[in-house]
């Protein structure tokens, strides 16, 4: 199978460019994208990427693949390579630091605006907090979120203004505790999100949903969250 | 050799999973000046992977529920050789280090009280084993790794502790007086090597799956902790005690948590008999994992495996019905569909026993200080610590119970955060490493990047992980572990002169490749040594020519030294403190 890769290593090349690999797969067996990048390191040690826990769990391993950003261990060539030839690129709109390995940077720092920890000042006791199975359902599709990165890097709204909209992975993270009856701080989350940009560039389009690995909808969590902005304004 | 740039902390946590983090999180809430430093952003450590939960007496699913039988269960499913005064540690400080994590946002799932969801585990008992099965492990869904990670992460990034993320570390840094202060570690995005100076270095690294050629592993768990500790002459405890997991999707290697079991799943062979009935009447499929593991291997080794090949066998759950898979099960159902091309609505997902956990490690105390034995003695190692996977302190023995490994480290980062901090508020004095004390611990990596005509990384590491595969698995026995040996030995030069051809700084994979192998070796031939002359089978230590457990002369750990690659015995501890001690009995579930 022919399998074009970006490739970049600041030391040596004056600019990117896509280097074309023939990969002979096993036959009978559909591999992941990681497992093709295996191989190709195997012949090319050079060649630079992330990669952990091969099951789709870490996020480690988002880049984008024949347009698409996913994680390249849960997905199978076939998935992709419809036209028989796998394109693999780093996420767009971050910078390379080599290869397909981005700089990340922008991206933890949004994550680290929304204050992404339980803030609760009111002293717990010797036990758990108590909190209803209902209450605790309204975080399903939330807490999953494994920061890979595939959303925010497919957000135009993102690419545009990666410093003051939060992109659509840090706002899924900001609503999960908003959402999270345990937490106090629903008036400074919200007052810290009502700008024009830190929410409101959301345009509604919807790439993060239509690529996140995990199947989450940070769409809809902003959605929450500017019905909230709207009610905290009236 | 010029000087390096040189950071200063007053502690440094090597390892962003949960030990590691556990640890920095409680000296970084003091204020101490604390760095976890680790080769992956932290939450792409391991720890993410766990799925079934963390095992703890909270007494939320039975209000009767008592710290004490979760201690006769972890001392039983050890085999015995589980030291009992950190297993009393474990199990009656649990309830607290978890409801600190309750409190710190995890999100756990709720029974209709409010309480957490706790469920059945494998090797769980009610009453010192006389009140049939507990349901003891606390569960967020089958994602229970990962909300314990990010809950973590996000109260580290709370008390401002300093990530170094995405450096690896490369060897310990020792002074004149055999201090240890600090580590070399390489920033990965530029490739400039640092000298991270501590007052108090905590291995915190994992374990080292990746020895074996079919890991539920990362591809991060390379055992780099203990290959520095084995490279400094440090000893390893109990390093031939390798778990392997009963579930591991056939083929793919990946996890499918012992929780599917606690829900009501079961393993059957190609007869669509629930086989485990024989091999254990009672706890039937929540036998301990090593016994749920050799059932496994008898029935397919006895041609009654499924598949083609009657290489595995199928774990049931579609009798569950959707909604309980959906609910408490949705990873699996994620997982299985994946890898297996299953969904286990509607099939069974084959599955074989994988390996999965290293019980043993660098031996540490109940504060996570690193010993190691002189002419028989325990001494204190000055400087270094060790938790979680890496260390050995010693709470599974010779088989870790299911949801005892989230317990373990939360339970000792915590405990080493915190003697950590009473040493450092009492404060700790060591003379500076000299220039040469930096270039010793430089000269692994030197050699690397020095040698131009070697061996190739991948290769070798393909050639290490069937040995090991091979000749230490779930069967062991002297003839096929003396092959092994040989093997081993062969191998050695060969790793030591492994030579990358990609030389360049900025994000070289390869040059960590190279390096992480060395250190897979390292864990390799400790194991090899260890499983070879425990003569004897204990717990998953299970050889066919010592078929029997001898506590006459095994009812002890193994301490293996790197120096003169030779076994030495060390004292289990016997001596709870507020518990008589549990005696060693005949094992059956």
């Amino acid at each position: 199978m022919l399998v074009s890769v970006y490739r970049y290593n600041p030391e040596t090349d004056r600019e990117p460019y896509m280097q074309d690999v023939e990969v002979s797969l096993p036959e009978g067996k559909d591999l992941m994208v990681l497992d093709v990048l295996n191989l190709i390191k195997e012949r090319d040690q050079s060649l630079s990427y992330r990669r952990s826990c091969r099951e789709g769990v870490c996020g480690s391993d988002g880049v984008n693949m024949n347009g698409k950003n996913g994680l390249a261990c849960i997905t199978p060539v076939s998935e992709v390579a419809t036209s028989g030839k796998l394109v693999v690129r780093p996420l767009p709109g971050l910078p390379v630091i080599r290869d397909l390995v981005v700089d990340m940077g922008v991206f933890y720092k949004q994550y680290q605006r929304i204050k992404p920890y339980l803030q609760n000042a009111t002293p717990a006791g010797g036990r758990e907090r108590l909190q209803s199975p209902e209450d605790r359902a309204k975080l399903d599709g939330l807490y999953e979120c494994i920061l890979c990165a595939c959303c925010s890097t497919s957000c135009p709204s993102f690419w545009w203004n990666p410093e003051k909209f939060v992109g659509p992975s840090g706002l899924l993270q900001a609503y999960r505790f908003l959402a999270d009856t345990r937490d106090e701080a629903t008036e400074e989350r919200l007052a810290d999100l009502d700008d024009p940009f830190s929410v409101f560039r959301c345009r509604g389009i919807m790439n993060c949903v239509s690529v996140c690995p995990k199947g989450l909808n940070p769409t809809k969590a902003i959605g929450h969250i500017r019905d909230m902005l709207l009610s905290r304004a009236t | 050799m010029t000087a390096l740039r040189k950071l200063s902390f007053d502690a440094v946590v090597i390892g962003g999973g949960g030990a590691g983090m556990r640890a920095s999180l409680q000296m970084a809430q003091s204020g101490f000046k604390t760095a976890c430093l680790t080769k992956v952003f932290p939450t792409r450590s391991h720890t993410v992977s766990a799925q079934g939960g963390i095992t703890c007496a909270i007494a939320s699913a039975d209000p009767d529920d008592d710290w004490r039988w979760h201690m006769y269960d972890t001392v039983k499913g050890s085999d015995y050789i589980g030291d009992q005064d950190a297993i009393e540690y474990m199990c009656s400080v649990g309830p607290e280090a978890v409801f600190e994590l309750e409190h710190m946002g995890l999100p756990f799932s709720r029974f209709e009280n409010g309480r957490i969801y706790q469920r059945p585990f494998g090797g769980q008992s009610k009453d010192y084993g006389a009140g049939g099965q507990a349901a003891r492990t606390c569960a967020a869904a089958d994602r229970t790794g990962h909300a314990l990670l990010h809950t973590l992460y996000q109260a580290n990034l709370k008390n401002n502790t300093t990530f170094l993320n995405e450096w690896f570390a490369v060897d310990l840094v020792r002074n004149q007086d055999g201090v240890v202060v600090g580590v070399i570690a390489i920033e990965i995005e530029t490739g400039e090597v640092v000298f991270v100076e501590s007052k108090a270095t905590v291995l915190a690294t994992g374990g080292a799956g990746r020895i074996y050629a079919s890991t539920t592993n990362a591809h991060i768990n390379t055992g780099d902790g203990i290959g520095m500790a084995l490279r400094a002459g440090y000893a390893v405890q109990d390093i031939e005690m390798w778990q392997f997991h009963p579930t591991g999707i056939y083929g793919a290697g990946t996890l499918v948590t012992e929780g599917c079991r606690g829900e009501g799943g079961y393993l059957i062979n190609k007869d669509g008999e629930r086989f485990m009935e024989r091999y254990a009447p009672n706890a039937k499929d929540l036998a301990g994992r090593d016994v749920v593991a050799r059932s496994m291997m008898t029935e397919i080794l006895e041609g009654r495996g499924c598949g083609e090949q009657g290489d595995h066998v199928f774990l049931k759950l579609d009798h569950l019905g959707k909604e309980i898979l959906h609910s408490r099960l949705p990873g699996i159902t994620e997982l299985s569909k994946t890898f297996a091309h299953v969904d286990p609505v509607n099939a069974p997902i084959p599955v074989v026993p994988t390996c999965h956990y290293m019980m043993g490690g660098i031996p540490t105390n109940v504060n996570g200080q690193a010993i190691t034995q002189v002419n028989g003695k325990d001494q204190i190692i000055p400087g270094l610590y060790a938790c979680g996977e890496a260390a050995c302190v010693s709470v599974h023995g010779a088989n870790r119970l299911g949801g005892n490994s989230l317990l373990d480290l939360v339970v000792f980062g915590r405990a080493a955060g915190i003697f950590i901090e009473e040493q450092l508020q009492q404060g700790i004095e060591y003379n500076q490493a000299s220039e040469d004390d930096v270039d010793r611990a430089m000269g692994r990596l030197n050699q690397l990047d020095s040698n131009d005509n070697g061996e190739d990384t991948a290769q070798l590491k393909k050639e290490l992980q069937s040995c090991m595969q091979n000749y230490f698995g779930v069967f062991r026995d002297g003839e096929y572990m003396k092959k092994g040996r040989e093997e081993l030995d062969a191998m050695r030069d060969r790793v030591a002169n492994i030579a990358i051809s990609d030389k360049s700084k900025a994000f070289n994979t390869a040059r960590m490749e190279a390096l992480e192998l060395q250190n897979l070796f390292e864990v390799a031939e400790a194991t090899a040594i260890a499983a070879d002359e425990r003569t004897e089978s204990r717990g998953a230590h299970s050889r066919g020519d010592y078929p029997e457990r001898d506590d006459k002369n095994w009812l002890c750990h193994s301490l293996y030294h790197p120096e003169t690659k030779k076994l030495t015995k060390r004292d289990v501890n016997f001596k709870p403190k507020t518990v008589d001690t549990f005696e060693p009995k005949v094992r059956t579930y």
